[in-house]
């Protein structure tokens, strides 16, 4: 694609800027900004990638990695602000679903260690991975909170801080991952994942473009599954404090 | 009382605080072992905080509480709550049936009841055991705290908390509790310790009165206090509620 095509798509851009100004929508601003990070942030990446990708420097994918994780973490975060030391929590998710994940295609054969395969597929399970986070902190916090008369009574009859939580734990992991669970049942019929188009449009052998697809489906699960119970359990102990008492804000 | 009575549960100088509010402030007495002591005053007294208290659930921001004249801090959590129990007045219940509610106390610490035990602990709070499978969302407000009572029943306390538990009940159900509180209190030597609003009853069940107001306790005593209090708040909230 030339950046005259590439300017071109812009029209997609123009099209909710006007349809907000006519249905005075008031999100032409917004549009705006975001259509400019987008082109910087996504130009930004593909220079730095084809730099990394050129220099095949160890140090530089590990760079990449903690970077994504960093940026992550840093916007989950706030989603989990009522649970102490949600920070650190978040990050050593992150870092472990990367890790297991990582260790398990790297050390299989599955993908050949090089740069384009380990930063591709480690954006797409960080990225996962705090989307998952988000949508479990969400719905654990409300959980938590709507429920709390449940933990109480548990509590006063002489239950540990886990059973007292547990059904909110429960119903928050099972929440968060069913969004993934979902989107894979249709996945081919309802829409053509995104690593999938790519390779096609790339012109990539259409067969291979589905094993990829196939791995990247597989890896989602065991994110989704990893990120929402290991948070969970990371998460839980910070509502009660030693005497087993449930912390409230 | 402490000179005649051993105390199940002493109180020294508790203040509660959550933020800047002072719930309880300076709380400072006994609640004699083996005896029921009706806790009674207007809302926002501080009595359900109080009870929160007894079982652990809050820690005072600062004093001391005994029970059996050891610290509330060297009970291991759980054992406290179980040697405390407490019915809480909103009687929760977990999702699902009579059954699973009542199974819960012995199933948090890995055992079961069977159902010849559990129909009997319905019995003993005057309900039939067809309510055994029946889902709690289907009970009444009354037979919820029934449910509610039995259950704290299975954990058999030595020391039971109830919060405005017959405040929901008709006539005859708060006359049934009434006597299976009394019963507990006299076959099992259980201390009880009762919110309640109703008067009548604190002066007919209970043996000892706490009349708390403002987050203080302003009188105790045997319950016959109430007839004549010395205290001119006391005097008024009593003349208020029996009028």
């Amino acid at each position: 694609m030339t950046y005259v095509t590439l300017s071109i798509t812009l029209i997609f851009v123009v099209i909710p800027l006007v349809l907000s100004r006519t249905l005075r929508l008031g999100l032409e601003k917004d549009t705006i900004i975001a259509t400019i990070r987008s082109i910087i942030q996504l130009l930004a990446v593909g220079y730095v990638l084809k730099f990394v990708f050129d220099s095949e420097n160890p140090l530089y994918i590990f760079l990449m990695v903690a970077l994504m994780i960093v940026a992550a973490t840093q916007n989950a975060r706030t989603k989990g602000k009522a649970i102490k030391g949600i920070t650190w929590k978040i990050a050593v998710t992150l870092i472990f679903v990367e890790v297991l994940t990582q260790s398990i295609m790297l050390g299989f054969n599955i993908i050949p260690a090089t740069a384009q395969y380990i930063i591709s597929t480690s954006g797409m399970v960080i990225g996962n991975s705090m989307v998952l986070s988000i949508l479990f902190l969400n719905r654990f916090t409300a959980e938590v909170e709507s429920h709390d008369d449940e933990t109480e009574l548990i509590l006063s009859l002489g239950g540990t801080p886990k059973q007292a939580i547990n059904r909110q734990l429960i119903n928050a992991i099972k929440a968060s991952m069913i969004p993934t669970i979902e989107s894979q049942k249709t996945m081919g019929l309802v829409q053509l994942p995104g690593i999938m188009s790519g390779q096609i449009i790339a012109g990539a052998d259409p067969v291979q473009a589905v094993q990829y697809q196939l791995l990247i489906i597989f890896l989602l699960l065991t994110t989704a599954s990893v990120t929402s119970i290991l948070l969970g359990f990371l998460s839980y102990p910070s509502l009660f404090n030693q005497r087993m008492q449930l912390l409230r804000k | 009382m402490d000179k005649i009575y051993e105390p199940a549960l002493h109180f020294r100088e508790v203040d509660y605080s959550v933020g800047d509010i002072h719930i309880l402030k300076k709380i400072t007495g006994s609640f004699p072992k083996g005896k029921i002591t009706t806790l009674v005053g207007p809302s926002g007294a501080g009595k359900t905080t109080l009870l929160k208290l007894c079982n652990g659930l809050i820690s005072p921001t600062s004093g001391d509480i005994f029970i059996h004249k050891k610290p509330i801090e060297s009970f291991d959590p759980i054992e406290l709550r179980r040697f405390v129990g407490i019915a809480l007045q909103s009687a929760p219940m977990i999702t699902g049936t009579v059954f699973q509610n009542l199974s819960l106390p012995l199933e948090l610490r890995g055992e079961k009841l069977s159902e010849e035990d559990a129909i009997r602990f319905l019995e003993d709070v005057g309900l039939e055991d067809k309510f055994l499978h029946w889902k709690t969302d289907d009970l009444s407000g009354g037979q919820r705290q029934k449910v509610s009572i039995a259950r704290t029943l299975i954990n058999r306390s030595e020391i039971l908390l109830l919060d405005e538990i017959t405040s929901a009940l008709d006539r005859t159900s708060l006359h049934e509790i009434e006597e299976l509180i009394t019963k507990i209190n006299q076959k099992y030597g259980v201390t009880i310790i009762w919110i309640t609003h109703n008067l009548d009853q604190a002066l007919s069940i209970g043996d000892y009165t706490w009349v708390m107001m403002g987050g203080k306790v302003i009188e105790t005593g045997e319950s016959e206090l109430l007839k004549s209090p010395k205290n001119e708040l006391v005097r008024q909230f009593v003349q208020g509620d029996l009028s």
